[in-house]
């Protein structure tokens, strides 16, 4: 691999390791090869294979969840120089040009549980997609015909919103979010507007607002707009969290003149 | 019914649908999976799910030329009956899917619009953009879901499938597993076990799957008896990024909505693509295959792509050529692509820094797919030619109460998979398979009443294996070992192979097995999420499917699909073609079967006919002109046609 000059051929990383959920974090040095399209996961990788710290002692290998490497499974969502984002897309030289020289620091998200190391544990938004009915209820898999025509304008606005990959980058990002509230964020504000746009999700579009208007619903939500900022797709999640707050104020009305 | 249940590995499209499908029936589903059943590798597929349609039937298209383009893509190797039912069945998938709310891309009228994709000249193709595959999966994971709020299916997410569970006689009775966070391995009981734990890319070092595909599933029940088929039929992407950590694919749709691949005429250009004039480019492919253009099928665009590098007009003389979309070698405006191509054009300017709508992308073939797989049966249907619905032999390997579906099992590419063939398989053999498996639990004795040493004996010779692992204090670090290994895989067995490379990977597969055996050293002894422990049990994994895919390779002595075979002597006849050079197809020896077997821990080979009851076998080679179009501006022989 070529190296052109304003790559280093080395990089300082320093990352935050824990040893398992309630054990206190500490940070470990390494400083590892790397070339011109190196990014944060293969760097990592390359710590398993030889995982030596900076300052010469072996060590376990850090954690860290990866899959696809190409942004869009959501597995290495970490936070990486301060900014939550997908490990896979950080170029190391890319980053490395905003700090010249400086280690690169990365660290779990700090919204969820950590497992170890960067692993943490997500699994509330999974949950939360449940809560909502994300799905559209269908009278089974046999051979019943189409699906309702959808015009283009309209999978328009569907297609990037059906692109979250459930990372969490936006749940990170926000000030309202915290580990030890019910806030569901939105991620989730931007899936029910997906669901209640479908023909057929709109079904269960009543069943969705009762739960984006109880605790740690769409009221929560600060417009603080971080969300939208750091998401990796460039969803249009402020736009998203307008349309559930309009939606929230006519099912309000409905709801007040019993429907 | 419920105090029955079925056990599926492996989260993705095939795993799902075949969730979905039993939950449906009835059976109750423990779903297994190593990531968030969303984070899956059928993520990662872009281009398309073909099927015949309106549209295509009404030019001359129909089931049927699914059917025959599927088995032609895949040189005649594929059983035809489970081909032709997948290529029936096809059109009611899609619509099964559009009424999940997939929200494929639509025509301005509001239907669902279609694109062409390799090895056909028809639009038999929908698609989601170009993350199809990542659209197809969040249906299926959506109404999965839904199941799972009912009851119907527990998921096991973080979980590993270590080792199938045999009773005495024979049958697959459940499985072992393993918390992959706490460390606990538990056994669990199954009336019937699913495989859908897909390909094995990860062995080739870089590919274009996720590094999650090691292929450890297929060999861990091959390891206690189920046999492989095909496993020397890897298939080679002509269009991805080179990367050191992975080769990102450039899906075949960039090329289906009139992407070209083209070399400078001049060796050792240097100029800039843009400034490169149209007169002083070779579009090999179009120059080569005059009707299939830029959409012939992927192992023959690999091997021109190959080639044409090999005689040293790759771009500055190494190994990348160009796949073009900008407006100038199209003529389709920028707004056009940007909204057909989306999510492969962000792929590409996230990695490479570069818009590819306004400068030609520079791509090399990278390993891809798995046709091989685990060998599963069929039940054919005399009277339709198709397969016999609801029997339960249909995807069952050689294993009773065993099955394998999507790209985990052998059965529907052959040699060679067509694009968009793939999202179609795993979610047909799901469906299909699933009223099958009702029938097979349904009419034998419930694994309740099994005995539970036979499962604790199970997890103890899982824990002693983890023991002896965690103990190892050698100084072979499994990902360098992996390292080794991928780079022989790569080197010797992808696109051109040659007995004696062969060999020589077999002497080190030998030698990096010994080195595990004896030498490994595991850098974490830990009994919490301990990565290096799972990596290293797949590392093994990988050992051995290796052995089994080079020693085919080494075995059939013909060329078929994606296997291209050249003679030891003619492997540096660089001044002859490659197809003057590689032994042809050879069908009255070599249309058969591959099986592999693991006996007394070595690879044995066997063999099978072929089900070519529907199609006769005929020659393939997508109308190749056979006088080479000299190009302008050289008189050097170029990529020669023959």
């Amino acid at each position: 691999m070529i190296t052109p000059a304003d790559t280093p051929k080395t990089v300082k990383l320093n990352i935050l390791r824990q040893d398992t959920p309630d054990s206190q974090p500490y940070w470990q040095n390494f400083e590892v090869p790397c070339s011109e399209s190196s990014n944060v996961t293969s760097l990592l990788r390359s710590i398993s294979a030889n995982p030596v710290t900076a300052q010469g002692t072996k060590v376990a290998p850090p954690a860290y969840e990866a899959s696809c490497l190409e942004e869009v499974c959501g597995s290495c969502t970490m936070v990486i120089n301060g900014r939550v984002r997908q490990a896979c897309s950080t170029l190391i030289r890319k980053i490395q040009a905003q700090n010249p020289g400086e280690p690169i620091t990365i660290e779990p998200m700090t919204k969820f549980p950590v497992i170890r190391d960067l692993v943490v544990d997500r699994s509330r938004m999974f949950e939360n997609l449940k809560r909502i009915k994300a799905w559209i209820p269908i009278d089974g898999t046999f051979n019943l015909g189409p699906g309702p025509k959808i015009t283009p304008e309209e999978q328009e606005i569907m297609y990037p919103l059906s692109r979250c990959m459930t990372c969490g980058s936006c749940l990170e990002a926000c000030p309202q979010f915290t580990r030890d509230n019910a806030f569901v964020g939105a991620q989730i504000f931007s899936i029910a507007r997906y669901y209640n746009m479908h023909p057929n999700g709109q079904k269960d579009k009543d069943a969705r607002m009762e739960v984006l208007m109880g605790d740690g619903g769409i009221t929560d939500c600060g417009n603080a707009q971080n969300c939208v900022k750091v998401c990796p797709k460039d969803i249009p999640l402020t736009e998203s969290i307008g349309v559930i707050g309009r939606a929230a104020t006519v099912y309000s009305i409905k709801k007040f003149f019993g429907k | 019914m419920s105090h029955k249940r079925v056990i599926v590995v492996g989260g993705g499209l095939a795993g799902l649908s075949t969730s979905m499908k039993l939950a449906e029936e009835g059976v109750a589903v423990d779903l297994f999976s190593l990531v968030p059943v969303k984070r899956s590798h059928s993520v990662c597929a872009q281009g398309g799910i073909n099927a015949c349609n309106d549209v295509a039937r009404q030019q001359g298209y129909s089931e049927w030329e699914h059917f025959d383009e599927t088995v032609f893509g895949g040189d005649f190797l594929a059983n035809q009956p489970p081909v032709l039912e997948m290529a029936r069945m096809a059109p009611s998938i899609i619509d099964m899917l559009d009424r999940m709310g997939v929200p494929f891309s639509r025509t301005p009228e509001g239907n669902r619009d279609l694109r062409l994709f390799g090895g056909s000249l028809y639009k038999r193709t929908f698609y989601a953009g170009a993350t199809t595959g990542q659209q197809l999966l969040y249906a299926l994971d959506e109404q999965v879901r839904h199941h799972e709020v009912q009851g119907h299916i527990t998921k096991y997410e973080f979980w590993e499938f270590l080792a199938p569970v045999m009773d005495p006689e024979g049958r697959c009775v459940g499985i072992v597993a393993q918390d992959m966070r706490t460390m606990q391995i538990r056994s669990f009981r199954a009336d019937a076990v699913v495989m859908a734990t897909g390909g094995n890319g990860l062995l080739f070092g870089q590919s274009t799957m996720s590094i999650i595909c090691t292929g450890s599933g297929t060999a861990r029940c091959y390891q206690i008896g189920a046999k492989l088929g095909n496993p020397e039929f890897v298939q080679v992407h002509p269009t991805a990024i080179p990367g050191e950590d992975k080769c990102r694919l450039m899906s075949e749709s960039a090329r289906g909505e009139g992407g070209r691949l083209w070399v400078p005429k001049k060796r050792n250009d240097t100029r800039h693509p843009n400034d490169i004039p149209e007169a002083e480019r070779d579009y090999f492919l179009e120059r080569l295959y005059p009707k299939y253009k830029n959409i012939v099928p992927r192992d023959i665009a690999t091997r021109e792509i190959f080639y044409i590098c090999e005689q040293g007009y790759g771009i500055g003389g190494g190994q990348m050529v160009y796949l073009d979309l900008t407006e100038k070698a199209t003529g389709i405006p920028y707004e056009t692509l940007k909204r057909k191509l989306g999510g492969i054009l962000e792929i590409y300017k996230k990695f490479r820094g570069v818009d590819p709508l306004l400068e030609p992308m520079k791509i090399y073939p990278a390993v891809h797919y798995s046709m091989g797989g685990l060998w599963v049966d069929f039940a054919r249907d005399d009277k339709t030619g198709g397969l016999k619905k609801a029997d339960p032999r249909n995807q069952m390997t050689n294993i009773t109460g065993l099955y394998a579906a999507g790209e985990a099992d052998y059965q529907y590419h052959g040699a060679n998979r067509l694009g968009a063939n793939s999202l179609l398989s795993c979610i047909f053999t799901g469906l299909f398979m699933a009223p099958g498996i009702r029938k097979f639990i349904e009419s034998r004795p419930p694994v309740a009443d099994q005995s539970q040493q036979l499962y604790d004996t199970a997890v103890e010779k899982q824990k002693a294996a983890q023991t002896r692992l965690l103990n190892s204090k050698g100084s072979d670090n499994p990902y360098m070992l992996h390292r080794e290994l991928g780079r022989a895989m790569s080197d010797n067995v992808t696109i051109i192979r040659c007995n004696s490379k062969l060999r020589q990977t077999l002497e080190l597969i030998e030698s990096l097995k010994d080195r595990f055996q004896n030498n490994l050293g595991l850098p974490d002894s830990g009994l919490w999420n301990n990565q290096s422990l799972a990596f290293a049990r797949a590392c093994w994994d990988m050992m051995l499917l290796s052995e089994a895919i080079t020693m085919a390779a080494l075995a059939r002595d013909e060329s078929r699909g994606s296997h291209f075979k050249i003679p030891d002597e003619l492997m540096e006849r660089h001044d002859l073609p490659l197809d003057q050079r590689s032994l042809p197809r050879d069908d009255e020896h070599w249309l058969k079967t591959t099986l592999v077997s693991y006996v007394d821990g070595k690879a044995v080979l066997s063999y099978e006919p072929v089900d070519v009851s529907l199609v006769a076998p005929r020659a393939r080679n997508y109308g190749k002109v056979t006088a080479p179009a000299a190009p302008e501006g050289t008189k050097e022989p170029l990529a020669a046609a023959h």
